[in-house]
C-alpha cells in the first residue's frame, strides 16, 4: 500500500464519527465578521494607508502623476543609487528623469547580479489601508519576486485611490491565486533579539512607497 | 517518531532545572510579558475579533472533518499547477523523501526557512547523516543552530538567549559555518541583525535548494502561504531552483477566501502586528519566477492518530501563533525546553502526547504541565480548549483507554502506581507553591467549566493534592492575572 493510501485510509477511519450528511462548507463557516473596519471616505482610506505604512517604518511620499518622474529621480539620487532595476512592463515615463543606469530584469540574471544593483522601482497590485500592506503579484510592472528582495532599496508606486482597498478580505478578492504574490508591510524586521524590533534583516532595508494620484 | 529529545527528563525535573536558572527566567519573563501586552493591544484594535476567531475555528473544524476530501483536492490542484506531491506517513519516511530529492539535485547544501514540521521530524539531522548541510536562515534559528542549542519558543526560538549571549555565539561560531562575525561586534540588536544579514546573504545567493514549511495550504487553488518577518523566507522561496515544502496535513484550508480570516488573526496573535512584514503565496511553479521545481511533502507523523480522538483532534486547528505560550504562567517559569519537544507551552502539552503517544515519561507528564487556568484558551485565535484536552489526556494517562497509534486502535493501560499523580504534584510544587496562587488557579479553573465532571477521580485528586505544597513566591502569577484580565479584549 502506498503512503498516500495509508494516510487517506487512516484519515477516513479517524473520521468514522463524522456523519455522511455533515454540514457542508458553505453553512459550516459563518462569516459574520466585518468586510472592513470602520467607515471612511476614499480619501480617509488613503490617509490611513499612509499612516499605517509609516507606522511600520516605510517612508511614504505623495504626489500627483505629473510629479512622479521628478520625485523618483530625487529619491534615487538622494540614495546615491547608480543603478536601478526595472521590471519589463514599468511605465517608462516614471524613470524619465532618473539619472541612474537602468538594469532590465532578465530571467537569466543570477542572484549575484541582482545583489549589485542599488535600487528597484515597481508598481503594485493592490494596497491595504488597515494593515499598511502593499501586495505585489508579479505583474509586468512589478517583475519577478526576487527583484524586490535582493536590492537594498525598493521604491513602490501605488496609484491612489484605485489600487487601495480597506481590508484584507477586499485585497484577497482582487488577487488571482494563480499568480505568486508577496505581501509587504514595512521593511523586513526581526524581533528575535529580546523582542526588540530591528528593521532590515534580509529584504530591502529601505522601503519607499509613493502614493500617486491622478493620471 | 523522532523529535523526542533523547535523554529528556520528565517535565517536572526539566522544569525545575529551568526555574533554577535566573538568566533564563529573566529572559523568558521579559519576553513573554512584552509580547503579551502588545498582543492584547493588537487584538483590541479589531472589533470583530470574536467573529474572526469563531470563523477560524469553524473553517479548521470543517476541514478536519473532511480532511480526506481536502487532501485529495489539494493534491490535484498542486499537481495541476506544476508541483509534485509526496506523502509521508511518518518522520522517517519524510526524511527519506526529502533526502532523496536533495540528492537528486546533486547539491550538498540547502537553505531552510523556519519550519516546525521539519524540526519535528529531525530533518536537519537526517540530512547531515546523508552528507547534506542544512543552513537555518531565520535569525533565531541561526542563533539556535550556531549555539548548538534547541528552540524554546514557536515564534522566537531563541527567546531564552539575551543579546550578550547572542553576541558571544556569533563571535565564536559564525566562522565555522561561513562568513565570520564582523570585528568588534557589539550586542546591540541592530548590529547583531546586520551580522546575520552578511553571514546569510552569501548562502542565499548561491543556494540551489530551499526547504520550507507552510502556514496554510489552499485546497481549492493549490496555493501555499508562508508568513514571516525577516525576508529569509522570501529568499528561500524564490532564489533556489528547487523548493521542497514539508507540511503537516492539518495545514489545509478549503478555499482562497479562507485566508482572509487567518491573515487577520495570525499576525495579531503571534507578533502582535497588524500584518507581518512579509507574506509569500505561491501556486505550483511560475515560468521564470522562482523555483522551477516544487515538491510538496504532506506529513502525517501522528496527525491522523490525533484526528481519531474526538476531544483531542481540536489541537490540529492550531495555527502556531504562540499566543498561548506567552500567557502561560507555567511556560514563563519552566521555559520551552522543559516540554521536551519542538512544540512547547500549552499547545505542546496537548499536541506532543497525541502525536507521539504517552509512552515516554516526558509525554505522560506533559498533560500535567498546566494549572488549568484557561488563559491559553482565552487567547487562542482558533479557540482550542486546551484545558479540556489536558484533562482528557490526564484521564487517559491515569485511567488508560482506547487510543490510535500509527493508524491502529490500541488500549492503553492505566499508569502504574499513580505515577502521573506524583508527576502532577512535582510539577505543581515549583510553579504554584503558594496556596493563594493556587486558589486563584482554582477560581479560574472553576470558570473554565466543562472539565469539572470529567476530572474525577484520578486527575482531579492529583490536582487538588497540589494545594498543600510548601510556599514559594507567587507574585508573577498574580501580576499576570491582573494584567491580562484587566485589559483582555479577546474573549470568546
Ligand atoms: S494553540 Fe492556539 S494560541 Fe496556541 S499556538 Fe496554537 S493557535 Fe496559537
Amino acid at each position: 500500500m502506498s503512503s498516500r493510501e495509508r494516510i487517506l485510509g487512516r484519515v477516513r477511519r479517524a473520521l468514522a464519527d463524522v456523519p455522511g450528511d455533515d454540514t457542508p462548507y458553505e453553512r459550516a463557516v459563518v462569516r459574520d465578521y466585518l468586510r472592513e473596519h470602520g467607515g471612511r471616505t476614499v480619501d480617509e482610506t488613503v490617509d490611513l494607508l499612509a499612516e499605517n505604512l509609516a507606522d511600520y517604518r516605510a517612508i511614504v511620499h505623495r504626489c500627483a502623476a505629473g510629479e512622479l518622474p521628478s520625485l523618483i529621480a530625487a529619491l534615487l539620487s538622494g540614495r546615491g543609487a547608480r543603478t536601478v532595476l526595472v521590471p519589463p512592463g514599468l511605465d517608462p515615463g516614471w524613470l524619465a528623469a532618473a539619472g541612474a543606469e537602468r538594469i532590465p530584469d532578465r530571467a537569466e540574471s543570477d542572484p549575484h547580479e541582482l545583489d549589485r544593483v542599488d535600487s528597484v522601482v515597481t508598481a503594485c497590485a493592490v494596497a491595504i489601508a488597515e494593515t499598511g500592506t502593499i501586495v505585489l503579484d508579479g505583474g509586468p510592472d512589478q517583475g519577478r519576486r526576487r527583484i524586490t528582495l535582493v536590492p537594498d532599496h525598493h521604491i513602490c508606486v501605488v496609484r491612489v485611490p484605485d489600487q487601495v482597498v480597506s481590508s484584507v478580505p477586499q485585497a484577497l478578492g482582487r488577487l488571482d491565486p494563480v499568480r505568486p504574490s508577496t505581501w509587504i508591510s514595512g521593511p523586513s524586521a526581526t524581533s528575535d533579539i529580546e523582542l526588540d524590533r530591528v528593521e532590515g534583516v534580509h529584504g530591502p532595508r529601505t522601503l519607499e512607497v509613493v502614493l500617486v494620484s491622478g493620471r | 517518531m523522532s523529535g523526542t529529545y533523547l535523554g529528556m527528563p520528565a517535565f517536572p525535573a526539566a522544569a525545575r532545572e529551568a526555574v533554577g536558572n535566573p538568566t533564563l527566567r529573566g529572559n523568558l519573563r521579559h519576553a513573554t510579558h512584552t509580547i503579551r501586552a502588545k498582543r492584547a493591544k493588537a487584538v483590541a484594535e479589531v472589533e470583530d475579533w470574536a467573529e474572526l476567531r469563531e470563523a477560524g475555528k469553524r473553517i479548521k473544524d470543517h476541514t478536519l472533518r473532511h480532511l480526506d476530501t481536502y487532501l485529495e483536492r489539494l493534491e490535484e490542484s498542486v499537481t495541476a499547477a506544476g508541483g509534485v506531491v509526496h506523502w509521508a506517513a511518518d518522520a522517517e519516511e519524510a526524511n527519506r523523501i526529502v533526502t532523496a530529492l536533495v540528492k537528486a539535485t546533486g547539491e550538498s547544501e540547502v537553505v531552510k526557512v523556519k519550519s516546525m514540521a521539519t524540526q519535528e521530524i529531525g530533518l536537519n539531522e537526517a540530512l547531515e547523516a546523508a552528507g547534506i548541510r542544512a543552513y537555518e536562515t531565520d535569525l533565531a534559528e541561526l542563533i539556535v543552530q550556531l549555539g548548538k542549542d534547541r528552540p524554546s519558543h514557536i515564534l522566537v526560538p531563541a527567546i531564552h538567549r539575551n543579546r550578550g549571549e547572542i553576541r558571544d555565539i556569533f563571535r565564536d561560531e559564525m566562522a565555522a559555518w561561513g562568513r565570520p562575525a564582523p570585528e568588534g561586534l557589539t550586542d546591540t540588536p541592530a548590529e547583531l541583525a546586520e551580522a546575520a544579514r552578511l553571514h546569510l546573504r552569501e548562502k542565499f545567493l548561491r543556494a540551489k535548494v530551499g526547504i520550507s514549511g507552510a502556514n496554510f495550504m489552499v485546497a481549492e487553488t493549490g496555493t501555499l502561504v508562508v508568513v514571516e518577518s525577516e525576508g529569509n523566507g522570501r529568499m528561500c522561496l524564490t532564489l533556489p531552483e528547487t523548493l521542497i515544502s514539508v507540511v503537516g496535513i492539518e495545514k489545509i484550508v478549503p478555499a482562497w477566501r479562507d485566508l482572509e480570516v487567518f491573515l487577520q488573526t495570525l499576525p495579531r496573535s503571534s507578533t502582535a502586528e497588524r500584518m507581518n512584514p512579509y507574506t509569500s503565496m505561491w501556486t505550483g511553479t511560475t515560468d521564470e519566477d522562482g523555483p522551477g521545481t516544487f515538491h510538496l511533502v504532506l506529513l502525517d507523523n501522528g496527525r491522523t492518530d490525533t484526528l481519531a480522538d474526538e476531544v483531542g483532534r481540536q489541537a490540529l486547528r492550531c495555527i502556531r501563533c504562540s499566543a498561548c505560550l506567552n500567557v502561560c504562567p507555567v511556560y514563563e517559569r519552566a521555559g520551552g525546553h522543559a516540554y521536551g519537544s519542538v512544540y512547547p507551552g500549552p499547545i505542546g502539552a496537548i499536541l506532543s502526547p497525541q502525536l507521539r503517544g504517552t509512552g515516554s515519561e516526558i509525554d505522560a507528564s506533559l498533560p500535567y504541565a498546566s494549572s488549568l487556568c484557561g488563559a491559553c484558551y482565552e487567547v487562542c485565535p482558533v479557540a482550542i480548549d486546551i484545558p479540556e484536552v489536558l484533562v482528557h489526556l490526564r484521564e487517559r494517562v491515569v485511567q488508560g483507554g482506547p487510543v490510535t497509534r500509527a493508524g491502529n486502535k490500541v488500549v492503553l493501560r492505566p499508569a502504574k502506581g499513580h505515577a502521573a499523580e506524583r508527576a502532577a504534584m512535582r510539577a505543581a510544587r515549583w510553579a504554584f507553591g503558594r496556596p493563594g496562587a493556587l486558589r486563584t488557579g482554582q477560581r479560574l479553573a472553576s470558570r473554565t467549566r466543562r472539565f469539572h465532571p470529567r476530572t474525577l477521580p484520578g486527575p482531579g485528586r492529583a490536582w487538588s493534592a497540589t494545594r498543600e505544597l510548601p510556599p514559594v513566591p507567587a507574585e508573577p502569577f498574580r501580576d499576570w492575572w491582573q494584567r491580562t484580565h484587566g485589559g483582555e479584549a479577546g474573549g470568546k
